[in-house]
């Protein structure tokens, strides 16, 4: 991820004379991490646990799929 | 392959960051939610086409970048999301004092035609290669880097130059420098 500021430094940005300063670059390279990491921090919701864990694998799409979609593992918890 | 249970928990492990890109591309965290929950029931239909030892976190931004643009063709964004529900989705409230800030480069980045927008978080955010993100995106590596560049170019004018027309190109280009004009 630090290569964004990095980047930065060594790309002069088009469109304004002179390129867009280092700090700017990073302002926007924390702003927009910290926005986003922001919500990684929320971690899983339930509902993708319990989803997750119903889901078997795939569904063939046209032979006898109908009944039995596990022809996976059944270690499962 | 088979959909094994460290594949259940690769799937699981990269569910955070894939609720952050939805939320950066729709902007409502509901729909975020389902955006996911449509990207793993469509990861795990597929799992045969997943390539054991690839990037599993890319292909699983792919399946949610494509159903989101195909739905955002469907239904357009809603606009007034952009305004500031966005911060009320959140169980985590940014600090007040960076809450002013915090909001509006969230509208700045709202404004930000789509496909500059999804280049510079996968790159800038989510924290992958030039080159990963091409693929995530359909499009070349030359692309996703002009994308990455316009947008933070178009941000830095939105939040950080917006005094650029009483200035005059002068003082703006001093300002940007930092001083020693001529």
């Amino acid at each position: 991820m630090n290569d964004l500021k990095s980047q930065a430094s060594r790309t002069a940005v088009a469109g304004k004379p002179g390129g867009l300063n280092t700090e700017i670059q990073s302002r926007i390279g924390h702003q927009l991490r910290a926005m986003y990491d922001d919500v990684v921090r929320q971690g899983v919701p339930d509902r993708f646990v319990e989803l997750i864990r119903k889901l078997d694998g795939p569904v063939p799409p046209d032979d006898s799929g109908s009944g039995s979609a596990s022809n996976t593992n059944d270690g499962r918890d | 392959m088979p959909l094994t249970d460290s594949l259940r928990d690769d799937i699981l492990a990269t569910v955070p960051s894939l609720r952050a890109f939805a939320i950066s591309l729709s902007g409502n965290a509901d729909r975020a939610d389902d955006l996911v929950q449509e990207t793993m029931l469509r990861a795990i239909a597929n799992i045969d086409s997943f390539q054991p030892g690839s990037n599993l976190p890319a292909w699983l931004f792919t399946i949610l970048r494509n159903l989101f643009r195909s739905d955002y063709r469907k239904r357009r964004r809603e606009v007034e999301d952009a305004d500031g529900n966005y911060a009320k989705t959140l169980k985590t409230q940014p600090a007040q004092s960076a809450h002013l800030e915090f909001e509006e480069f969230r509208v700045a980045l709202d404004k930000l035609p789509q496909d500059q927008r999804e280049a510079l978080i996968l790159v800038g955010a989510s924290g992958f290669s030039y080159e990963d993100a091409a693929t995530i995106c359909g499009c070349a590596v030359g692309t996703i880097k002009s994308r990455v560049n316009r947008a933070r170019s178009k941000l830095a004018a939105m939040l950080y130059v917006d005094g650029a027309e009483d200035f005059g190109p002068d003082e703006t280009v001093r300002a940007v420098m930092g001083g020693s004009g001529g």
